[in-house]
């Protein structure tokens, strides 16, 4: 098995971004998963995001961990620099980039397996330092690549397509989330560009740590009858909660929604988050509701979607860090040295 | 090698630990360096915060050799709980120090040892009012009492004491009140000085005394590491508290405010590796401070590194291991362990740093030759080195240094090429060339653990594998000739016989080689500095026929690398080991090389 790369072919009157790129510019190379899975759909939403947003895809940094829905950073623009690293251990490896080079965009992408069980930590404390990046969380509940055990996010009592059905029960990456201090957290579905797409270009655009949970079935081990992440039940429960939308710094907000549905949060970057209310009353400004409403969804068996929560007012880890603008690794190396004199004088108390 | 004399005994004082005594020790050290003595200090300490029995070794040697003597001659006994082996290990003609405001007549049971009963509590007691001061002020008192009996000089004291309490001058009288109490009563009572005290020389000028932490802490500073990364553990926690403390005075830009570095205290380990190579491979220099147990946890992030070719510098400060083991005990144990870290075949660049001059010098190796060479690097301290106070010369700088960042493409350097590829061996010399995120359209890449062709694409085919490890491998033999090369000691006479030592037992065999060289054993001396092994080190042993391998591990690990790693025959070498976790001293040393040259009737 090898990659092949897509052929580009520009048609006539193609649409293009502000940078002049056109879609396909977009894309990376033909995915090596199966026909049908999820991770293919929001490898498009991701390239159709990216695109809409008019990103330069060489100022973008993609990383993964291990797992079926790790391998997709290759599927998508190839122009970026991306990095396929540990099981279960990008978030550190994110850390550490994000940490050298804070003018660049990062996206992380990872699996339930990836993150719930062997990343856990690393998730919980790239979440905690709010980490400036979109972390995509691929879930469908189930261990592709070693062929179909459960994972930490299967639901109690969803069976196996062996037959036996999972006893423990299951982390909720939205509820983690808001627990150890994510500053977005949205909820998503492969099979809905409609709401994934804007949620994708709100979480790059987001200061801090964007997590989107994404359902997204595994056709080949976790599709069946029986199963709480097929394609079948996730339209079923699905149950929209928040419609959220990026509107950039240089256009005005038209109230397209009657007054009090529409909420909007301004962004570090002047853009600004538009948020629908689909649900009632339900504010994801406020974290003790989102909590709250993310337990009465599981309690309901419900599969509660959209922008969950958000916070734009915690500082992201360079803030916390004092790091400023300038790129650490864009600092000449004459700003590094102290000199041979302030050696010598800090060798004074040394005597 | 007898002593006890004028500037060459050992002192050790035990104490309690969280007592408050590391200061007093600090300055009884520092005022026999500042009387221009060369002096050696050694903490050995318990893995504990407060309550556990502690001691500081200061060697006083006027021959200015660094390591341990190990014999004690001046016993500062301040804890009743180690009395009975205080008093054990003291060589015949020895003098115990204690707190005699409890009297213990067993401590003369000894006839060939002298005791000196100062009542430093109660002299506290009376003077001081608030209980925290007259534990702090017995410190002082028994640096006092020490003073009288070893001739010290009290305006060097006095000095000290002052540059102590600059920031707090209000302490400074009832600190010179504690160490007159302890000197009065020394001259009013008993003969002073001792017959082995000091007496001014000048061989200290131009040296300091730092630990080994500090001073790599200090190289990642001027080496110009932007970012690091680590979970505390001991012994290498003091490292990166070092490189916290500089950054914050050096490297804080003036007109910003904004700091131009950044620290990570990570999850723990396993995260300490991952943020340090997402910081290398993102371009900025990074390193991770830990320890033995550390690098357990890292491997595997460790041979993504090495096989996606990222740049990373792991300080590993040994300790006594397997598992927790003693972790405030100083061994060579994790040569083999670094070596070959992870899973796969995998091999690695090591420094072995001998004193903290080196730890300084080597931080900056480190960093260059990690990024020249792409990948990981291990500088191979111990506590030894680490966290004991070395008598060094005074580091210098050079400030026309440019760091090594390797290969690295320009923006300009993509446009001009048609295709970037970044595994490709484009020059032969099996280094490829990287870029950085963010610099050029052409120069995306992607970076992965799982099998890669020259051209950086996945594969599962055997060929387009084996190109790229076996590249791998020359990359790695290459490196031997840019390792620090190891340092040669010949003896006066020709001899077909040798030490080889890394690292931290460097001083004990430099002073046990004179002293078997003055008893008519004549012996060769290569320390090793890095790994790769370069011909040097293959010419010294093929130059000799019996080679004692010297190091602080049960298992000989670095015999078995020399073994393993050049063509010297097996039976050519014999090991010398010592792995109680103790700092080697020189006798032990020359014991064991008197002890195999009479058995053997070689050299």
């Amino acid at each position: 098995m090898t990659s092949f790369v897509k052929p580009k072919i520009r048609r006539k009157n193609e649409p293009v971004n502000a940078l002049n790129k056109v879609r396909a510019d977009y894309d990376g190379t033909a995915s090596t998963l199966c026909a049908g899975c999820g991770h293919d759909s929001v490898t498009a939403s991701l390239a159709r995001a990216f695109y809409e947003l008019s990103i330069d895809p060489q100022q973008v940094v993609k990383v993964s961990g291990i797992g079926c829905s790790s391998k997709s950073p290759t599927y998508f623009m190839s122009d970026a620099h991306a990095a396929n690293t540990v099981h279960g251990r990008m978030p550190a490896f994110a850390t550490g980039a994000i940490a050298a080079n804070s003018a660049l965009t990062y996206i992380g992408i990872s699996g339930d397996g990836d993150s719930l069980s062997i990343g856990l930590g690393q998730l919980a404390h790239a979440m905690r330092r709010n980490v400036d990046m979109l972390y995509m969380l691929y879930n469908n509940g189930v261990y592709g690549l070693t062929k179909g055990q459960f994972s930490a996010s299967a639901d109690l009592g969803s069976t196996a397509k062996k037959g036996p059905a999972n006893e423990l029960p299951p982390i909720d990456p939205a509820a983690l989330a808001l627990s150890v201090g994510a500053t977005f957290i949205a909820r998503s579905f492969s099979g809905d560009r409609e709401q994934l797409v804007p949620l994708i270009k709100a979480g790059l655009k987001h200061k801090g740590f964007a997590l989107i949970d994404v359902i997204s079935p595994c056709v080949a081990f976790n599709d069946h009858k029986g199963s709480t992440k097929s394609y079948a039940h996730t339209y079923q429960y699905y149950h929209k909660a928040v419609h959220a939308d990026y509107v950039p710094p240089s256009e005005e907000i038209m109230t397209a929604y009657g007054e009090g549905e529409l909420m909007p949060v301004e962004l570090h970057d002047g853009g600004t988050i538009r948020l629908r209310k689909l649900d009632g009353e339900y504010d994801p400004r406020d974290r003790a509701a989102a909590f709250a409403k993310v337990l009465d969804g599981q309690d309901k068996d419900e599969i509660l979607t959209g922008l969950l929560y958000i916070n734009e007012d915690q500082p992201d880890m360079h803030a916390r860090k004092n790091t400023g603008p300038r790129p650490l690794n864009q600092i000449p190396y004459a700003e590094l040295n102290p000199g041979a004199e302030k050696l010598a004088a800090l060798q004074m108390t040394m005597r | 090698m007898t002593g006890p004399t004028i500037n060459d005994f050992v002192i050790k004082v035990a104490t309690v630990n969280g007592t408050g005594s590391a200061s007093a020790n600090g300055l009884l050290m520092k005022a026999i360096f500042r009387m221009g003595v060369p002096v050696v200090g050694k903490n050995i300490f318990p893995s504990n915060i407060q309550g556990l029995p502690t001691w500081y070794e200061i060697r006083v040697t006027r021959d200015g050799y660094g390591g341990r003597d190990g014999k004690i001659h001046f016993s500062v006994a301040m804890n009743p709980e180690t009395y009975t082996s205080d008093i054990a290990e003291l060589t015949p003609g020895g003098v115990l120090l204690y707190d005699s405001t409890w009297p213990r007549s067993d401590l003369t049971a000894r006839a060939d040892v002298t005791v000196i009963g100062v009542p430093l509590s109660a002299m506290c007691n009376d003077a001081f009012a608030v209980a925290r001061s007259r534990v702090l002020m017995k410190n002082m008192a028994y640096v006092g009492a020490a003073a009288a009996l070893l001739d010290l000089d009290m305006t060097v004291i006095k000095a000290l004491v002052e540059e102590m309490f600059a920031g707090k001058p209000k302490l400074i009288p009832a600190n010179m009140q504690a160490l007159a109490l302890g000197f009065d009563y020394i001259t009013e009572h008993y003969d002073y000085p001792l017959p082995f005290r000091v007496k001014p020389m000048d061989k200290t000028a131009g040296k300091v005394v730092i630990d080994g932490n500090t001073a790599a802490a200090l190289g990642c500073v001027y080496g110009g590491a932007t970012f690091g990364a680590w979970y505390p553990i001991t012994p290498s926690t003091s490292l990166m508290d070092g490189f916290a403390s500089y950054c914050a005075q050096l490297r804080v830009d003036p007109e910003t405010g904004h700091n131009n570095y950044c620290i990570i205290q990570a999850e723990d380990e396993l995260a300490a590796a991952g943020l340090t190579i997402g910081a290398a491979w993102n371009g900025a220099r990074a390193f991770t401070p830990t320890s033995g147990p550390g690098i357990s946890l890292m491997s595997e992030f460790i041979g993504y590194a090495y096989y996606a070719e990222v740049a990373m510098v792991l300080f590993d400060i040994q300790r006594v291991g397997p598992s927790t083991g003693m972790p405030t005990r100083t061994q060579q144990c994790d040569i083999q362990l670094c070596a070959y870290a992870s899973h796969g075949d995998t091999r690695h660049i090591l420094l072995f740093p001998a004193n903290p001059r080196e730890c300084f010098d080597m931080a900056v190796n480190a960093l260059d030759l990690a990024e020249h060479f792409q990948t990981p690097v291990f500088f191979m301290s111990d506590i030894d080195i680490g966290m004991n106070d070395w008598m060094i010369d005074e580091l210098t700088w050079d400030d026309t240094y440019v760091p090594d960042r390797g290969k690295i493409l320009s923006a300009d350097e993509l446009e001009n090429i048609d295709t970037f590829y970044r595994y490709l061996d484009t020059d032969g010399d099996h280094i490829t060339y990287r870029t950085l995120p963010g610099t050029h359209e052409k120069g995306a890449y992607f970076l992965r653990g799982s099998g890669h062709n020259k051209l950086g694409r996945y594969t599962e085919k055997g060929p387009e594998y084996k190109e790229v490890v076996d590249r791998l491998y020359a990359k790695w033999k290459s490196a031997a000739d840019a390792v620090p090369a190891p340092i040669i000691v010949k003896a006066k006479s020709k001899t077909r016989c040798a030490i080889i030592a890394v690292g931290s037992s460097d001083p004990a065999v430099i002073e046990a080689r004179d002293r078997l060289e003055a008893s008519g054993i004549a012996i060769d001396y290569m320390r090793i500095r890095g790994f790769p092994f370069s011909k040097q080190v293959e010419d010294f042993i093929d130059a000799h026929e019996e080679v004692f391998v010297i190091e602080q591990n049960r298992d000989a690990q670095l015999l078995g690398l020399l073994i393993t790693e050049t063509s010297a025959p097996k039976d050519k070498f014999a090991s010398i080991l010592h792995y109680s976790g103790a700092p080697l001293d020189f006798r032990f040393v020359y014991d064991e090389i008197q002890t195999a040259v009479k058995v053997r009737k070689i050299a």
